[in-house]
């Protein structure tokens, strides 16, 4: 299961080279995205859309907020 | 969802997977830096000045009353070492107040703030509707950002085209 993760720690992920991946729908990710991310809609997350990641380095998804 | 995006790159042989639960909201509420087209949007943030006077819970109110004095506010922040904003001293508490007293005796606890993201022209809607010309600013946390004047977030409106 994935590890829950709080700025303080996203910090450290991103300073130690995580990928950032944002999986809301494309129309806000251009409004607003945190620096460095990557989208890729949930709808559209498959094998092939994922495949734009490093499987050796740490991937950290987000959304909006927690609800 | 982003926990079930998380799942799903671990269905798809992703080893080191993280969920950054509170998400872009929370990114926005300590006023941290986006790009994308909104990227240059003037918020509360961007418009609060850090030139509020601040004071520790334990500080006499004697020796606090040239700080407020020179606060463009009229009042002074209550606030812990970290940072976090526990009350709001002014000046009226100080003339009429034992000047021995502390700060945390005579401020007003838990004065509303709001988060860096909130968007200048309803801000200030909303501090006029209450006759406030001010808005303390701070992180989710509580951790003081700064004062965003009335003033200032109707000139961000006009200048956003809003």
């Amino acid at each position: 299961m994935a590890t829950s993760t709080a700025l303080p720690e996203l910090r450290a992920l991103l300073a130690g080279g995580a990928q950032l991946v944002e999986v809301l729908p494309e129309r806000e990710y251009v409004e607003a995205h945190l620096p460095g991310a990557i989208n890729i809609p949930l709808k559209q997350l498959t094998a092939q859309t994922a495949g734009a990641l490093d499987r050796a380095r740490a991937v950290v998804v987000y959304c909006w907020d927690s609800l | 969802m982003s926990p079930r995006a998380a799942c799903r790159l671990e269905t798809l042989d992703f080893t080191e997977v993280y969920d950054y639960v509170p998400g872009k909201a929370d990114w926005l509420a300590h006023n941290l830096p986006v790009e994308g087209e909104h990227a240059g949007a003037l918020t509360a943030g961007g418009v609060a000045r850090d030139d509020v006077a601040t004071c520790r819970p334990d500080d006499r109110i004697g020796d606090l009353s040239d700080r407020i004095e020179r606060s463009p506010y009229g009042f002074a922040l209550v606030t812990t070492p970290g940072g976090v904003v526990l009350g709001r001293l002014r000046r009226s508490a100080l003339l009429n107040g034992d000047p021995a007293a502390h700060a945390e005796d005579v401020m007003e606890p838990g004065p509303s703030t709001v988060r860096p993201d909130a968007p200048p022209q309803e801000l200030a809607q909303r501090l006029a509707k209450r006759a406030l010309n001010t808005a303390i600013v701070t992180t989710p946390e509580g951790r003081l950002l700064g004062v965003a004047r009335r003033q200032d977030l109707e000139s961000a409106s006009t200048q956003d085209g809003l």
